[in-house]
């Protein structure tokens, strides 16, 4: 067997018909869209024919697309943007677990003079919406509520917070990088006024994203340069890489309904056969509310950073939660906010999968991952059979 | 991705010594599921008092079981009084060596020993003797001390990578840091206190933080600091020399002299800058 990618919540592979799409931009066409003659022209038409196309996905419209670097910038700009037009409000309400890219940045701004909440999730994951209600306040200047989590796929009411959030006049943000290209995502019918994806998620090269910023929604660039972008952004366009996000998008959207077919069962597959062939172990998060492709397993007793080495060993890529993969000493945030116990939170495992994943690839891991839990347990001291 | 040696990948690939000893002469446990790492030691003696076998059963990452592996290699075969000159620097060379992160992975081989051993001679290790300083992970300040000198460790990630202190919410970095500044003994004034200052009390206090903590930075860049007034928690600075021209001035003054004195004299401290 060769290489089982099952980590597509982490990157995806560049697809073959994104990569022959922006070649030409990194090779003939190296043209700056900003100037005056033809061979920059070329750029600038592919970008707006990139912009198009990743607003058709999320039902926008073309001038409410700012391209960005990474989704970690358009997550900045979003919340620096809100707080920055209305400079009177000091407090931001987000969840206990959001993408560091959200998370880090608040805990920053927490320490800097800005109150923020936190919202709790219970032990499925599931947002507390009516907490998140209750903690809104005049001073509350923006709401930013992802849309999928990228540890568990579990998802969050993006549109029911939108409604009661916007109808009191605050601005309202998604970090939908983990939604866009799993499920149908729809600004307008979400009513959301900024929503950050990124490309490397779906199929498109690392170091580009977009922001969209619904038009009317007050807004002040984060990086501040020349006119690009409307002036939203400043910095040379990474023409190339907006182009591959362009069809990126294009594909993403005709390939929804496998995502949600075929991938969903093979999901569920692997589920189904782990937990049957596994004792002691446990899905971590609401499995009737999440994306198609991810899941994520909790096994008792072990550590996931040996069992993510032994994976590998065997040609498998998967993630877990587990301290000793991140440095960082401690658990998952996440699966730490949904009160998942020690015992099986060092020893989680996620799978996520993209259209790309075949049904052998979920019989190779459901042959190779048991005996590698059981061989790990075997040398744990908390194993008690 | 970790950088693990081809020893430590081998070691936890194919652990040497896993399992129980049912009667084992010692046994040492260390490491909690909380901790993220535990290891449980066993080791049985022969007649001339040297270790004929040792087993173990470990939870944790690859570094962990490695650890764990080469420990009861290099013990066997040894006295008690030999294998507790293993130290945890030992285990990792044994392994040619660890990432930095991981080296905690080895301290925990190194104290699960001398857990055993104690086990074995009827003695309870008196592990929690001290303070505790990091309360996420129940590190107590001889443990960061022991540490810090043994392996001469001299910042706050290194102390966390070998004992883990620190390695959560991160809100004692700064006894960790009094801690390794007091091992190598760097002058400190007095820390301080919880009662209210009185204002000479707090004006002699600031004195001797800009003394002792502030001017030996600024000096080292060739600048220096000149207390103007201290007016309830405003104090008013000048800076001299290079300092005074420096684009960087106004965060050494926030993120540098703000914040030692709002360590050092009181949380209410502001500084502001007083231009000629």
């Amino acid at each position: 067997m060769k290489l089982v990618y099952a980590d597509n919540n982490a990157t995806t592979q560049i697809d073959s018909i994104v990569l022959d799409e922006m070649l030409p931009f990194l090779k003939e066409y190296y043209g700056n869209p900003s100037s005056m003659y033809g061979l920059a022209e070329k750029s600038g038409t592919k970008i707006k024919e990139a912009r198009q196309r990743v607003a058709a996905l999320i039902n926008a419209s073309e001038d409410e697309i700012i391209f960005t670097s990474c989704g970690t910038e358009s997550n900045n700009t979003a919340v620096h943007a809100a707080l920055e037009k209305q400079p009177e409000k000091k407090h931001i309400i987000t969840t206990r677990v959001e993408h560091p890219a959200i998370k880090s940045l608040c805990e920053r701004l927490a320490r800097n003079g800005y109150r923020v909440t936190f919202v709790p999730v219970d032990k499925k994951g599931n947002l507390d919406t009516q907490l998140l209600f209750k903690s809104i306040t005049k001073d509350t200047a923006i709401v930013s509520v992802m849309w999928a989590n990228n540890e568990t796929g579990v998802l969050f009411p993006v549109q029911e917070i939108a409604e009661d959030v916007r109808k009191k006049g605050i601005v309202f943000h998604t970090d939908a990088v983990q939604a866009v290209g799993k499920i149908p995502v729809d600004v307008k019918s979400a009513g959301v006024d900024m929503l950050t994806l990124s490309g490397h998620k779906i199929h498109a090269p690392k170091g580009v994203a977009a922001l969209y910023v619904r038009k009317g929604l007050p807004f002040a660039s984060y990086l501040i340069g020349g006119h690009q972008e409307r002036g939203r952004r400043g910095g040379t366009e990474n023409v190339a890489s907006i182009v591959a996000l362009g069809k990126a998008c294009q594909l993403a959207g005709s390939r929804l309904e496998v995502m949600n077919t075929k991938i969903r069962a093979m999901r569920d597959r692997l589920e189904n056969e782990l937990l049957e062939k596994i004792p002691n172990s446990a899905i971590n998060g609401n499995r009737e509310n999440r994306v198609p492709s991810t899941t994520n397993v909790g096994f008792n007793s072990i550590e996931g950073e040996a069992i993510l080495l032994m994976l590998d060993q065997l040609g498998i890529c998967a993630s877990s939660g587990s301290a000793c993969t991140s440095g960082s000493l401690e658990p998952s945030h996440v699966l730490r906010a949904m009160n998942v116990p020690f015992t099986s939170a060092h020893g989680s495992v996620r799978f996520s999968f993209s259209t790309y994943n075949e049904e052998k690839e979920v019989d190779y891991i459901v042959e190779k991952l048991p005996p590698i839990i059981a061989r790990l347990r075997e040398l744990s001291p908390f194993w008690k059979q | 991705m970790w950088e693990y040696t081809d020893k430590v990948k081998e070691h936890f690939l194919n652990p040497r010594n896993v399992g129980v000893i049912e009667d084992a002469d010692g046994v040492g446990e260390v490491g909690s599921l909380a901790c993220g790492d535990a290891l449980t030691l066993y080791f049985k003696l022969d007649d001339q008092g040297r270790i004929k076998d040792a087993k173990f059963q470990t939870f944790g990452c690859a570094s962990a079981i490695a650890s764990s592996s080469a420990l009861t290699e290099m013990i066997k075969g040894l006295t008690l009084e030999e294998a507790q000159k293993i130290t945890n620097d030992d285990i990792a060379k044994f392994l040619g060596g660890l990432p930095k992160e991981k080296m905690h992975c080895s301290v925990m081989g190194f104290d699960a020993l001398k857990h055993a051993v104690a086990n074995y001679r009827g003695e309870k290790v008196k592990e929690k003797e001290g303070t505790i300083v990091c309360e996420c992970f129940d590190v107590t300040d001889l443990e960061i001390t022991r540490a810090v000198k043994e392996n001469n460790l001299k910042a706050i990630e290194d102390v966390t990578n070998y004992t883990k202190a620190g390695g959560g919410c991160s809100k004692c970095h700064g006894k960790i840091q009094e801690l390794i500044d007091e091992a190598w003994h760097h002058k400190k004034p007095k820390v301080k206190s919880n009662k209210k200052l009185t204002n000479v009390q707090k004006i002699k206090l600031i004195e001797e933080t800009l003394e002792k903590v502030i001017r030996p930075s600024l000096k080292r860049d060739h600048g220096n600091i000149e207390l103007v007034d201290v007016d309830g928690d405003l104090v008013s600075v000048k800076l001299h020399g290079s300092c005074a021209f420096c684009s960087k001035s106004p965060i050494t003054l926030k993120n540098f002299v703000e914040s030692k004195l709002k360590e050092y004299v009181s949380h209410d401290i502001l500084v502001e800058e007083v231009k000629e």
